[in-house]
């Protein structure tokens, strides 16, 4: 579905991304460790659109979506949550998500319908799925954390994507929270047939949860494989966990 | 009852508003006096022209980010403040136009106060209309996290271009009944400081509610009006006010008070649940 072939990016004379490759299949639930500056969120604004690549391909169903504007991307069907909460802090909860849902139906440049009549029922149904319903009306800026990291999902699924790509969804999250949202990701991935590709650091979760991993180290891909096979290769017990 | 017209346009968007202004009342005040068309083309011709320059330099414009935004705003701005002043022949200078003529009906001072307030509630209105919209909404988003509204596939300079050619085209109406209010237009019209007005109008209101502008104009005018007897040094009194404002009340004194009563609300919304 999603393939990232020998992928570039430098910011001046650092190589942030060099020679990165991942694929996604349909309905797979597929993650990208590696230790702090390896160039995973590089890669993620990459393949969404906030950066352009320098070399190397990224399609998404067979069609070359490198270097196009986030918007593009978005209504092809990716979308995203990031690492550090990006989410609109003055509007309420259920405004949060319904932005994603009204541009999701292509109704953002409507002029004359009251917005609170449109969308709400899609808008429900997602924050009800990710257990936001009862903070709806609560202004997003004055949420917790972890709350608002869940609403990073929430917003992510207004657009109704094939591909969900989420950079550290648990990050800065206690050990509680971070169980439950990789609960909520396994079921989302479940219940929607949603096909997710997420980052993360806590190497359990990982393990646990994905049905394959890639490992990144410097910019560079290490392997691509399932769980227990990352676990056996040799160059990423040196490279990450031997290091650890 | 120029309070009125203050209000009119009184800034839903914090743009470098005045020079629309000046564009739809130039326009109007031009077309009255030197051609000879049905005064309501000239009307209609009055916000078509703000929403075209509104719209030529929003162009230039959404390229660029913030601070940027603003400085090549003022500046392109000031272009066509320059145009006005310069171009004795046409636009009469620094002593700009006066004595343009209003059909019989607008005459009167009654009849011209109705005519802005009908507009003015229309306008105002249909500005409600907005920003209660999915457009409106979404450009809230933008204001608040233009980054992630991308994410979720806006395009955020179009989407931002919509809303300054919208505001410009209530811009020209405001500017269009100030002729009708004044006869006249002058080169002040155009100039950064009215520009510079609005903009605290809207801060000292409230920038992010519908009707802090409205309340901002009617604190400014009244402090020009009833600290003006006084002094001329009105302005003074405002910039302390300004500061004050930026210390205690960050959201305006309209938001200060959404503040206040917000929490009461919820109380009432959770105990009817």
């Amino acid at each position: 579905m999603l393939r990232v072939e020998a992928v570039e990016k430098s910011f001046d004379d650092f190589k942030a991304v060099n020679g990165a490759n991942l694929v996604v299949g349909k309905g797979e639930l597929v993650a990208v460790i590696g230790p702090n500056g390896a160039g995973k969120t590089t890669l993620f604004n990459l393949i969404t659109g906030q950066l352009k690549p320098d070399e190397g391909r990224i399609t998404f169903k067979g069609e070359d979506i490198g270097g196009l504007p986030p918007y593009e991307i978005c209504k092809k069907g990716i979308a995203r949550s990031f690492q550090i909460v990006n989410i609109f802090p003055r509007l309420t909860v259920f405004e949060n998500v319904q932005v994603a849902v009204l541009s999701q139906q292509r109704k953002s440049s409507e002029l004359l319908h009251p917005a609170h009549n449109i969308a709400v029922e899609e808008t429900e149904v997602i924050l009800e799925s990710v257990g936001l319903s009862g903070k709806a009306l609560e202004v997003a800026g004055s949420l917790s954390h972890g709350d608002q990291k869940i609403l990073e999902i929430a917003i992510a699924l207004g657009n109704e994507p094939e591909l969900l790509i989420l950079d550290e969804p648990t990050a800065g999250m206690s050990p509680e929270e971070t169980s439950a949202t990789m609960e909520l990701i396994k079921r989302l991935a479940d219940t929607r047939g949603l096909t997710i590709l997420f980052c993360e650091h806590d190497m359990e979760v990982v393990f646990s949860v994905a049905q394959s991993i890639m490992v990144m180290h410097q910019g560079r891909t290490l392997v691509q494989a399932e769980p227990q096979e990352v676990r056996r290769n040799k160059e990423v017990q040196e490279a990450y966990l031997g290091g650890e | 009852m120029s309070l009125n017209l203050v209000v009119g346009y009184g800034g839903m968007f914090q743009f470098h508003h005045g020079v629309f202004y000046g564009v739809g009342a130039y326009t109007v005040a031009l077309m009255l006096t030197k051609t000879s068309l049905p005064v309501w083309v000239g009307f209609v011709a009055g916000p078509v022209m703000a929403t075209v320059t509104g719209f030529l330099i929003g162009w230039f414009c959404v390229r660029l980010t913030r601070l940027y935004f603003a400085m090549l705003q003022i500046s392109l701005g000031s272009l066509i403040w320059a145009i006005a002043f310069r171009w004795y022949t046409l636009t009469g200078g620094d002593d700009g136009i006066h004595g343009v003529p209003m059909p019989a009906l607008l005459s009167s001072q009654n009849n011209s106060y109705y005519f802005i307030l009908v507009i003015l509630t229309i306008c105002l209105m249909a500005m409600y209309l907005i920003v209660k919209s999915p457009f409106g909404r979404t450009l809230q988003a933008i204001r608040d996290n233009p980054q992630r509204c991308e994410a979720v596939g806006i395009n955020v300079r179009r989407h931002q271009l919509k809303a300054i050619v919208i505001a410009t085209f209530f811009a020209g109406v405001a500017g269009v009944l100030f002729v009708v209010l004044e006869r006249s237009v002058f080169p002040d019209l155009l100039f950064w400081v009215l520009s510079l007005e609005v903009f605290i109008m809207c801060l000292l209101g409230g920038w992010f509610t519908f009707a802090g502008p409205i309340l901002g104009a009617a604190i400014i005018v009244s402090l020009r009006t009833f600290v003006g007897i006084y002094t001329e040094y009105w302005t003074l009194v405002l910039g302390v006010i300004l500061i004050l404002l930026i210390f205690f009340l960050p959201e305006g004194v309209m938001g200060y008070f959404l503040g206040k009563f917000r929490p009461l609300a919820k109380e009432v919304a959770h105990r009817s649940e």
